[in-house]
């Protein structure tokens, strides 16, 4: 790193460094890293592969490799696919509303807006709020004789929304949509002071109006930001677990709107086995990878 | 003329948008004071009915007090270990040049990148049995004690910091722990609000962990407690409406009031990076 080089001249240079108390003060963080993240990411995939069991403290029982056993046990159990199904459901409604309604917040709020802030704060509070609070208030707005099915009245849906095994999971997914939106928005506004303003105008004297400047200047403009909202959105969604437990009352109705962590905590907590929950987890991690270097991939193909 | 209908459009979609976003807020919060929370729209103007009794209804099956430190207490500790030891490492980061630099560096990069679901079975794992930590703070404190996120926003600010200071320092003779404490940490103020802000929001709002680590109620932050009260409490009592949302209310405020007042510090550049990838 070239940017402290200059007042690191003044001093010696040894094999630990010019300045050795360095270390000393990165250590704490460095034991931290290395018990928190690094030592029990080994042990997640340790456990993958081997028969492992909680035992009682003090008792050395051994855990038998099993090779992929917990993988193939995993992949062939009916309520883990529904629960990589559910999640496929909730990206389809969640990342598109989330990419088009973020893009089009944020380019509305972006350039001389009166009440900016004021608009900012409304949309930024539902994602500092913690989730425990937003899922309660939205439990009393989507229940059967709920606000919103007093206001819909004949159109309610029945059963009701979260109760309904075809509408939990978007019932989730706009939860979801609604809570995240403002830091996305937070994000694009960032991006959008970027994009060159010359650009705007040039297109303007040609005769371009909002939509056409709009899809031809801003959209190409803030690529970049958009695949950073897919790749965390699709992150958000793969880790879905106070929504399921709290809205839909621990993945119901009848495991319609299950997912992967929510099984993760069942399996391996509940049930008392974690080997099969860790199997889980790198599962999803594999997908998550996949569908982050998909989303980076048509970016680069447009 | 064609300006003028795009300006007032573009108005519209914000005020709409902002309702939306608003509304849940005010049902939450004129609910939390109401004797019956209402479910019909003619009555979301409430002029009658208050009363501050679901504050007391959520207080007497959860210990809305009690959670609430409890949830400080989570929240202090993860502050204290981030602004100590995240303070030092962030100015070894810019500041210092020790052996090791360079693959803390790329350590900082990769914890970022790993998911905490896949971690949560072995941190469970090894925070119970093997730490004996369950049902403790520190337990709870533990897997949040030094916000990665706030390490780099240190590292940004104190390389922005003017070299000469450091060198001036350093020739006359005062030591690294003195420079970071007398002239480091008074320059960076604002980074200390920002890695305040950003931090506090994790562990106040943090369910999965706390959640799976406490069996103890008398523990739980509020996060957990009232969770809990949803999800079995509530089906057993009369009217749990009003207590659920003077709960809803009473977690959401601490953050909100802080965001009103802090607004400021709050870029998407700083809360860009506190979320993990």
């Amino acid at each position: 790193m070239s940017t402290a080089s200059g007042d690191l001249r003044s001093t010696r240079r040894t094999w630990w460094g010019r300045q050795p108390i360095g270390s000393l003060f990165a250590l704490p963080y460095l034991v931290f890293v290395v018990t928190i993240f690094a030592y029990p990411l080994g042990f997640a995939v340790w456990i993958a592969f081997h028969d492992y069991f909680f035992t009682a403290p003090g008792v050395d029982v051994p855990k038998p490799f099993v090779g992929l056993d917990n993988f193939a046990a995993v992949l062939t159990d009916p309520q883990v696919l529904e629960s990589f199904r559910n999640i496929g459901v909730f990206l389809v409604i969640n990342v598109p509303l989330t990419v088009v309604l973020s893009l089009v917040l944020a380019t509305a709020l972006d350039g001389g807006i009166r009440w900016a802030a004021g608009y900012r704060i409304a949309f930024y509070v539902p994602y500092l709020t913690a989730s425990v609070s937003l899922v309660g208030v939205w439990m009393l707005l989507f229940s059967s004789g709920g606000l919103v099915n007093e206001v819909l009245g004949p159109l309610a849906p029945n059963p009701s929304w979260l109760v309904n095994s075809s509408l939990a999971m978007p019932s989730i997914a706009l939860f979801v949509t609604w809570k995240q939106l403002g830091f996305y928005i937070l994000l694009y506004l960032a991006a959008l002071q970027s994009v060159p303003r010359e650009l705007h105008e040039s297109a303007e004297t040609d005769g371009a109006n909002a939509w056409q400047r709009f899809r031809n200047v801003t959209v190409p403009g803030v690529r970049g930001t958009t695949v950073l909202v897919l790749v965390l959105a699709i992150i958000t969604g793969a880790n879905l677990f106070t929504e399921p437990y709290l809205l839909t009352n621990g993945g119901g109705p009848d495991g319609a709107s299950v997912t992967p962590v929510l099984l993760i905590y069942q399996r391996g907590i509940q049930q008392q086995n974690p080997d099969t929950a860790a199997a889980i987890g790198m599962l999803l991690v594999i997908v998550v990878g996949v569908l982050s270097l998909a989303a980076n991939r048509i970016n680069r193909e447009r | 003329m064609r300006r003028q209908r795009g300006t007032w459009l573009r108005y519209l979609l914000l005020t709409l948008a902002a309702a939306v976003f608003a509304f849940p807020f005010y049902f939450m919060v004129v609910g939390a004071f109401q004797e019956s929370p209402t479910n019909t729209p003619d009555r979301l103007l409430p002029t009658s009915g208050w009363t501050l009794g679901n504050f007391g209804a959520i207080d007497s099956r959860i210990d809305l007090l009690g959670s609430l430190g409890n949830s400080l207490i989570f929240t202090a500790g993860v502050l204290l270990g981030t602004v100590t030891f995240g303070l030092l490492a962030g100015y070894a980061m810019a500041r210092l040049d020790f052996r090791g630099r360079g693959a803390t560096w790329v350590l900082m990069l990769l914890v970022q990148m790993v998911p905490f679901q896949l971690l949560m079975i072995p941190l469970y794992v090894q925070i119970t049995r093997g730490f004996g930590l369950g049902d403790t703070y520190l337990g709870m404190i533990l897997p949040f004690a030094i916000n990665t996120t706030a390490v780099f926003i240190f590292t940004q600010f104190f390389r922005a910091l003017p070299q000469e200071m450091f060198e001036a320092a350093r020739i006359d003779g005062a030591s690294e722990l003195r420079i970071v404490f007398s002239i480091a940490v008074p320059l960076v103020k604002p980074a200390l609000t920002t890695v305040v802000l950003v931090t506090f929001i994790g562990p106040w709002n943090e369910f999965l962990w706390p959640f799976l680590i406490t069996k103890d109620a008398t523990l739980q932050p509020l996060a957990v407690s009232l969770a809990n009260y949803i999800s079995n409490v509530a089906q057993s009592t009369a009217n749990p409406n009003g207590a659920i949302l003077a709960g809803a209310t009473t977690l959401a405020f601490p953050v909100v009031i802080l965001f009103c007042l802090f607004q400021r510090y709050f870029t998407a550049s700083n809360i860009g990076s506190a979320v993990k990838g």
